[in-house]
């Protein structure tokens, strides 16, 4: 039972790092109908910059923590956001109009552009951090196990919870959120009635972006170490969180994330570590087979 | 998912040249774009100190020198090319493009030929002999891919896994079995198209960047599953000492029965890479052949017409479905006759030879070699592969390159090198078709 | 018995998007060898009750009873999509065309033989080695296509590439197209649409060559008046998924219901406004 509930905090962690990216994938999907392929790498460079940016702050002395991850908040989504809307701008903007291969093509030669651009300038072996959040609470005791809740997985989602009911909040209540929300449901008609199509397309990139760079820190945070393969794997995990809560639903999204997170978890505790990965993969096999969907998409008819 | 085309942009593109000042700005602008993106990833750099724990340095001289190049270039194009998109198209001038489409008549006889003369010009160049078979191999893969993405129009991001079958059946059934490459070349064929249909069956009916990503994940489990199965397929280490290829039976060794002996020839090692030589350049003829024949044949038109309009074809009687596991099928039969020759090429594999690297390699090779054109997926492959080998000390840069080829590509040139189609059917005088009316399909 | 009975019997058709009904409870016989128009304002369910008839959805509830004159039955809600067209015989045209518009207008017009063509080639084998079956059942398809070309006057531009063709030749291959399935049933989706006076008159005289000369019966969904009233042998009238009227051309001219659908009258007033018309 102890192990259950460890296993527990550890999924809910992770799911809430997934969803964080998923987020990103979701919103790009329902607006402009295509798999932002580079979103998992934005994510690696989100957590590369954090990274950097803490050595950085370090360096010159900040090193109260709660300080020092602020500032690495805002650098780090200020910055990463800016790689969201140069991909957009450079290698998606101008194949919108193409053939439907071209932006995928576009999107593959951006990941394979992010993850060599990061190999090449920050080398290709992997980043350890020392922990800068410590300390952990018991939860639950037994004989056997105690069951921790370390202070970095109550940072994590609540930093998640807290991200995820701000951008709630924009894309119900703002004009920003209202212009997403109608170039979802008809692009054509949205720009008609004089929507700025590209530059709510642009902004759904940085928003993302933003996110996804909030995820790396965390992650950089939760497991200590960082290298420029992150973004591939986290990439397909977050994109099949993404389509199991359901394409173009924010919360969908998260519970999609959460979802795939404890199923990692558990799959790894009770079955086998190496084929985890598998596990995950397989999920997006059949979640797009049985249930395309998703759990809270929007059935969607085809139009003959 | 299906979604309306997204309007026509509505303010004219400026293609007229920017006066200094606004260059000056734009350039500017680029120049601050390139700080933020690469102040904290080139101008520090977070490196394992002696301690173990991360120190950080500084760059900022290469910092000040990419960003000075961001604004040399912004500055550049926007002096000449305004704010409008660089077409290539009028870049370059109509008298080139005139000769290069005359001269593109005689490309596929002219490389025909080249390729066979090959090993006589090579003899005595094993470097440019295993070059030729490599660029071959990824030619074959391009002609199989392209009867999935290029013919049928369906998004194939997994195609290394059915390489992978190939590979693996080859390597498993040789070294168990013992039985000779002949045999065992289609036997991994039949098993990778069998691996073919057990995918598609269930995810040919998903759309577009769906069936994309189902086939990636899939290339990836395969992957996964050939590195962590150590009881079957060796893991991380792979299969070793699969059998080599044999002269019909004679083997290529210096003995009495031996290639070289029964022949009178003088014992080379190079007898046998001029026979892998031939024989993948014989495989690859045969995909080439195939696919020739299968487009003028109904299986072929139907797949070109999914391409076009999945809807229509339903509303014609025809069963998508079998037709897209058919194409898939076939392609993947061609990617396991091209691992099995892998592998007896190698004599020996590892799942690091099979990752999604080669898959978006291949697809970029059939993408940008032009849909459906077989000439076009060679010379695509013989100028991707030949730059890759050209920049081969620059092993993590070339890797760069070749993304920002991907992007650049589909940018200027989205239809590829051959953009026209030739029709498989003609009442009267022939007329090919430019590429601006062929759909893409929708996956 | 099997001669006359009707091709089509829509039986309690409902057609259900969640909460919206597209098609309520339509009944409706289209008998054989005759034209049917399906008429209406826009949004009256008529597309969704064909996407229903030729497999694309799959209804909420009723019956599709196909009858082949040689006794032939399919229940074509059971159907799913390609079926209907290759088993049953049920072909279509679509309100937006949709060509294969980087194929030849040959092509286009082969790929519909493909059927026939798989079973000829022995599912590619005997294709494959070129042999003389195959051939031959090859240049069969290319004959009908040049004749249904020539019907459709497309024959000079056989080898030109279907997306080249302007607005009135599209359609006009469209129906080409369908025609070399061998129908028993073809289905119309606003054929008319854009076509010019000329056209139009063109477009029924082919319409009536086909149900006269190939004794197929023609489902047709139409608001061009003047193809709807000349040569309809039945029209229903359609109004928000609801069946309002069904008979003759005649009938349905003078029907106030009708004609208060198209103007938009309530239905209680649909009297008053007759008797104010002058019906």
């Amino acid at each position: 039972m102890e192990y259950f509930v460890q296993q527990l905090i550890i999924g809910v962690t992770l799911g809430s790092i997934y969803g964080l990216i998923a987020i990103g994938y979701t919103m790009v999907y329902g607006i402009i109908g295509m798999i932002n392929f580079a979103h998992g790498d934005v994510f690696m460079v989100g957590g590369f910059i954090a990274l950097t940016a803490f050595l950085a702050l370090i360096a010159i002395g900040v090193t109260a923590v709660p300080l020092a991850l602020f500032l690495v908040l805002l650098i780090a989504m200020a910055l990463t956001a800016l790689y969201g809307w140069t991909v957009e701008r450079f290698a998606y903007r101008p194949l919108r109009h193409s053939f439907r291969l071209a932006p995928l093509i576009s999107a593959i030669g951006m990941s394979i552009i992010l993850q060599n651009f990061v190999q090449i300038v920050q080398g290709a072996r992997v980043k350890p951090l020392p922990p800068l959040v410590t300390g952990s609470h018991t939860v639950m005791t037994s004989e056997a196990f105690n069951v921790e809740l370390s202070n970095i997985q109550i940072i994590v989602v609540l930093i998640t919870f807290v991200v995820m009911a701000g951008f709630s909040w924009l894309v119900a209540r703002t004009r920003l959120g209202r212009d997403m929300r109608a170039c979802e449901q008809d692009l054509k008609m949205a720009s008609l009635l004089g929507v700025n199509v590209d530059r709510t397309i642009s902004l759904t990139f940085v928003i993302g972006a933003a996110l996804a760079s909030v995820a790396g820190i965390m992650y950089l945070l939760y497991y200590g170490v960082i290298d420029f393969y992150i973004g591939f794997v986290a990439g397909v995990k977050a994109f099949t969180a993404a389509v199991l809560g359901g394409i173009g639903s924010l919360p969908g999204a998260m519970l999609g994330g959460l979802l795939i997170g404890l199923i990692e978890t558990f799959w790894s505790a009770y079955f086998s570590i190496e084929y985890k990965d598998v596990a995950a993969f397989s999920i997006l096999i059949v979640a797009l087979i049985f249930l395309p969907t998703g759990i809270l998409g929007r059935p969607e008819v085809e139009k003959v | 998912m299906r979604r309306d085309p997204t309007p026509v942009p509505n303010k004219a593109s400026h293609t007229a040249s920017l006066s200094l000042a606004d260059a000056l700005k734009d350039a500017v602008l680029a120049a601050l774009v390139a700080i933020g993106l690469f102040f904290f990833l080139i101008g520090l750099r977070s490196e394992q100190g002696p301690t173990g724990a991360l120190e950080i340095t500084t760059r900022l001289p290469t910092l000040a020198m990419v960003v000075g190049a961001v604004f040399a270039g912004a500055l550049v194009r926007a002096l000449i090319f305004g704010r409008g998109p660089i077409g290539l198209g009028r870049a370059i001038p109509p008298t080139v493009t005139h000769t290069l489409e005359v001269a593109g008549r005689f490309a596929a006889p002219a490389l025909l030929i080249f390729a066979l003369l090959v090993p006589v010009l090579f003899y005595h160049d094993r470097y440019f002999l295993d070059l030729g078979i490599m660029v071959l191999t990824y030619v074959m893969l391009g002609w199989g891919l392209n009867i999935v993405v290029g013919l049928a129009g369906l998004l194939d991001l997994g195609y290394v896994a059915f390489y992978a079958v190939g590979a693996y059946s080859y390597a498993l059934l040789a070294t168990h079995f013992e039985l000779s490459f002949w045999i065992c070349l289609p036997l991994a064929g039949i098993l990778a198209a069998f691996w073919g249909v057990l995918l598609g069956f269930p995810v040919l009916r998903l759309r577009g960047d769906y069936l994309a990503i189902v086939t990636l994940a899939f290339g990836e489990i395969i992957r996964l599953v050939l590195l962590n199965w150590q009881h079957v397929t060796g893991g991380p280490n792979g299969i070793a000492s699969i059998p080599r290829p044999s002269f019909f039976g004679l083997p290529f060794s210096n003995e009495e029965g031996g290639f070289a002996h029964t022949f009178g020839l003088e014992f080379s090692s190079t007898h046998r890479i001029v026979f892998l030589f031939y024989l993948i350049l014989a495989l690859a003829l045969i995909t080439n052949w195939v696919t020739i024949r299968l487009r003028r044949l109904p299986i072929g038109r139907a797949w070109e017409a999914m391409r076009e309009d999945e809807i229509a074809c339903r509303s014609l009687g025809i069963n998508t479905t079998t037709t897209k596991l058919t194409a898939f099928a076939i392609g993947a039969m061609f990617g396991g006759f091209a691992g099995s020759f892998f592998a007896t090429r190698q004599g020996f594999i590892s799942p690091e030879s099979f990752t999604f690297g080669e898959s978006a390699l291949v697809l970029a090779i059939v993408v940008l070699g032009g849909m459906g054109s077989q000439i076009g997926v060679a010379v695509a492959a013989l100028v991707m592969l030949g730059g890759f080998e050209l920049f081969r000390e620059f092993q993590s840069y070339r890797m760069l390159i070749f993304g920002f080829a991907m992007v650049l590509i589909m940018i200027w040139r989205p239809r590829g090198l051959v953009a026209t189609r030739e029709p498989s059917l003609h009442l009267g005088d022939t007329k090919t078709i430019s590429a601006t009316m062929v759909k893409q399909g929708q996956g | 018995m099997s001669d006359d009975a009707p091709i089509l019997i829509v039986d309690h058709l409902s057609m259900r998007f969640g909460g919206l009904v597209a098609v309520d409870d339509l009944s409706f016989t289209a008998e054989r060898g005759h034209i049917t128009a399906l008429i209406g304002p826009n949004g009256a369910g008529k597309t969704t009750v064909f996407n229903c008839i030729t497999g694309f959805y799959k209804p909420t509830s009723g019956l599709l009873r196909l009858a082949h004159p040689d006794g032939g039955v399919f229940y074509l809600e059971r159907l799913l999509n390609f079926r209907v067209a290759k088993l049953a015989r049920v072909a279509r045209t679509f309100q937006n065309i949709r060509l294969f518009s980087g194929m030849t207008v040959l092509e286009n017009l082969v790929v519909a033989q493909h059927n026939t063509l798989m079973r000829a080639s022995k599912f590619t084998f005997a294709g494959l080695f070129g042999l003389k079956s195959y051939r031959d059942a090859e240049r069969t398809a290319i004959d009908k296509a040049r004749y249904w070309l020539d019907r459709t006057a497309l024959l000079g531009r056989a080898d030109d590439l279907a997306g080249s063709l302007a607005y009135g030749e599209q359609r006009r291959l469209e129906i080409a197209r369908a025609m070399c399935t061998d129908p028993v049933l073809l289905c119309l989706d606003e054929p008319a649409a854009g076509l010019n006076a000329r056209e139009s008159a063109e477009l029924n005289e082919l319409l009536t060559f086909i149900r006269n000369e190939h004794k197929i019966s023609i489902l047709l969904i139409e608001h061009d008046m003047s193809v709807v009233m000349q040569i309809s042998d039945r029209i229903v009238v359609l109004d928000y998924g609801v069946k309002i009227a069904d008979g003759t051309p005649e009938q349905v001219r003078n029907d106030p219901k009708v004609i208060a659908a198209y103007l938009g009258v309530e239905d209680e007033e649909v009297e008053k406004v007759g008797a104010e018309v002058g019906l």
